[in-house]
């Protein structure tokens, strides 16, 4: 299993999609690696620099993240850069699979969750661990420390165990 | 309680259900291109598991960026081409023979209703035209579809769309998924299919219902479906005559493959499109969708013509039947992309090439390029964009580029006037094709 705690960056938007976690001009390069340096270049978000990627290891943002191209390049930028967790309210199919089959997480909560830890969290240094068996989450500040439950289907959660699809689907089928 | 088609293909396909929220798939087409499947490619080989589950079954094609701009797509094209040859993999459309993967695939028949297929590229959506249900996926589903052929989904919720009326002349398939898709919002069908029903869609060509289901992603759709019909098999019929005795036959297998009256929807609507204008998007999401009449006026840089939503023949007459004597405006430059060979073939024949080159157009090789900003027409920093394609994220086409989604004919009004402007403005009637 990959690790699934860390600090937190808040990205506060809707709705952003897989051009902007890794511009298609990228998806020539046949490394994962090679995207790292590349992770959210194309943002459209007021305020935010690259350079808050630093020592990020979990995301938290709105609606519909990862909408767009289904390009695993999203996913793997992402992992390059050492983040394996995405919490939002919702989001994109084909995103969403793709997390799962690389045995990350992409975590949903309900709205008012999501804006509750917008509003108590998103500006100070926070970090967050997935605690898998027990299918919650611990988000800890220098203040408070709390923990919240979410939902998980049982196929996600063995693809999270296994660490992805390939090596389930190879076993089973 | 009834069937909706895609709970029937799932049904037909099931192999496993591991988990309540896991439908394991038996696939019938496995399709490939060079930008998402390289990295399936060398995973497997590092896995030493370089074998693929059925060679006739895996159609693979280079098309995103068509003939190799530098050293690296050099290297991609050289990773699918060697990799095809050495699994046997009779189907790889190499550089000339070569198009749009969601446009040639059809073409040569490789998409049958009742089908299941998968592909690396998330307009995958537009094989659902043919009754079949067709999603795109990340390069780990493609990885295991190329290696055991099986892929796993959610169960199909359905969203139901019945349009009736009658499209007006000068209004297209591109307008009614626009508008189809501002009223869904861009995640409004997430993890679900929508099915396309009602006499309007009843009465589209294949092409005009690959456009239709191609843009059903940019709602979140998983796929677009319409029902096959006599106009499905007249499409495929070339490539299906010897499996049936006549066309009348094909048309009842196939008739299978539509969803039962009693069916369970997780939505239905019903919209009379009989009074819808030509629409176009602003701004960077899909559903940013207004009437042409509302944007009239709109300073662009670039017109482009292709993609796998718009790349096709009737798309390219259409286009032509209003370029036709015209030139375009001297403010603008613009780009058209036939979406295969045989589109190119066709429009070559048809006088079409020469109408757009007359026109003052470039007219490149089939190929996505410049639609995700790859290659063939990528936007400056500030630059406008008037595109039949289907995506208008900020950078899409090109950092700091802005892109304007229309319909083919909008797209050629706009050359000619430099501005996003009404097609009635140079044709009267050009309604005969819907």
């Amino acid at each position: 299993m990959k690790t699934f705690s860390g600090s937190v960056l808040f990205l506060d938007r809707s709705d952003i999609n897989t051009d902007e976690i890794i511009p298609a001009k990228y998806l020539t390069e046949i490394t994962k690696e090679a995207l790292k340096p590349f992770l959210l270049e194309d943002l459209f978000l007021d305020g935010f620099s690259t350079s808050d990627l630093l020592n990020k290891a979990i995301i938290v943002t709105r609606e519909n993240f990862g909408c767009g191209s289904s390009r695993e390049h999203a996913p793997w930028a992402l992992e390059v850069n050492e983040i394996n967790v995405v919490v939002a309210e919702s989001f994109a199919r084909i995103f969403r699979q793709n997390m799962y089959n690389c045995g990350m997480f992409a975590i949903e909560l309900p709205k008012e969750t999501i804006d509750y830890l917008f509003r108590n969290y998103a500006n100070k240094k926070v970090t967050i661990s997935i605690n898998v068996d027990n299918s919650a989450i611990l988000i800890e500040s220098d203040q408070a420390s709390e923990k919240i439950a979410f939902k998980i289907g049982e196929f996600d959660k063995t693809l999270v165990k296994e660490g992805g699809w390939v090596g389930y689907a190879d076993k089973n089928y | 309680m009834g069937k909706t088609i895609a709970e029937k293909i799932f049904d037909a396909h099931r192999v496993d259900e591991p988990f309540p929220d896991a439908h394991v798939l038996r696939l019938d087409r496995v399709f490939c291109h060079e930008i998402t499947t390289p990295i399936a490619i060398t995973d497997l080989i590092e896995r030493g598991m370089d074998r693929v589950f059925d060679p006739t079954k895996i159609k693979a094609v280079i098309d995103h960026v068509t003939p190799a701009k530098d050293s690296k797509t050099a290297e991609q094209e050289k990773i699918l081409r060697d990799w095809s040859r050495r699994h046997g993999i009779k189907d790889f459309f190499d550089v000339g023979r070569n198009g749009v993967c969601h446009a040639i695939f059809p073409e040569k028949g490789f998409v049958r209703p009742g089908f299941t297929i998968i592909m690396g590229d998330s307009h995958t959506c537009t094989h659902g035209a043919f009754g079949a249900f067709a999603a795109g996926t990340g390069t780990t589903d493609l990885e295991v579809g190329i290696l055991k052929g099986v892929c796993a989904f959610h169960f199909p919720k359905t969203i139901k769309m019945i349009i009736t009326g009658e499209l007006k002349p000068g209004v297209y398939a591109k307008d009614l998924i626009l508008f189809i898709i501002k009223e869904l919002t861009v995640n409004g069908a997430t993890n679900m299919v929508i099915e396309f029903t009602g006499p309007v869609v009843d009465a589209m060509s294949m092409e005009s219902r690959m456009t239709l289901c191609n843009m059903a992603i940019e709602a979140g759709g998983t796929c677009g479906i319409c029902y096959p019909d006599m106009t499905t098999v007249d499409y495929l019929w070339d490539h299906i005559k010897d499996e049936f005795s006549s066309k009348e036959d094909a048309l009842s297998e196939y008739s299978k493959w539509v969803s039962d009256f009693d069916a369970e929807y997780e939505q239905i609507y019903e919209f009379d499109i009989s009074d819808l204008e030509p629409m176009v998007t602003f701004g960077y999401k899909p559903d940013q969708v207004k009437t042409v009449a509302e944007m009239h006026g709109t300073k662009v840089d670039q017109i482009y013509i292709g993609s796998c939503t718009n790349g096709r023949i009737e798309d390219l007459r259409i286009a032509a039947s209003i370029l036709k004597d015209k030139k375009i405006s001297v403010a603008v430059r613009a780009i058209v992309s036939p979406a295969s060979p045989d589109v190119y073939g066709k429009a070559l024949k048809e006088g079409i090439i020469e109408i757009f080159h007359e026109a003052g157009f470039c007219v490149t090789n089939p190929t996505c390029g410049a639609c995700l900003g790859m290659s063939n027409g990528v936007l400056a920093d500030g630059e406008v964009c008037a595109a039949t394609t289907n995506r208008n994220f900020n950078g899409r086409m090109g950092k700091g580029g802005t892109v304007h989604l229309m319909s083919p004919a909008t797209a050629a009004a706009t050359a000619i006037a430099g501005t996003i402007t009404n097609s009635n403005l140079f044709k009267a009637s050009i309604g005969e094709k819907k």
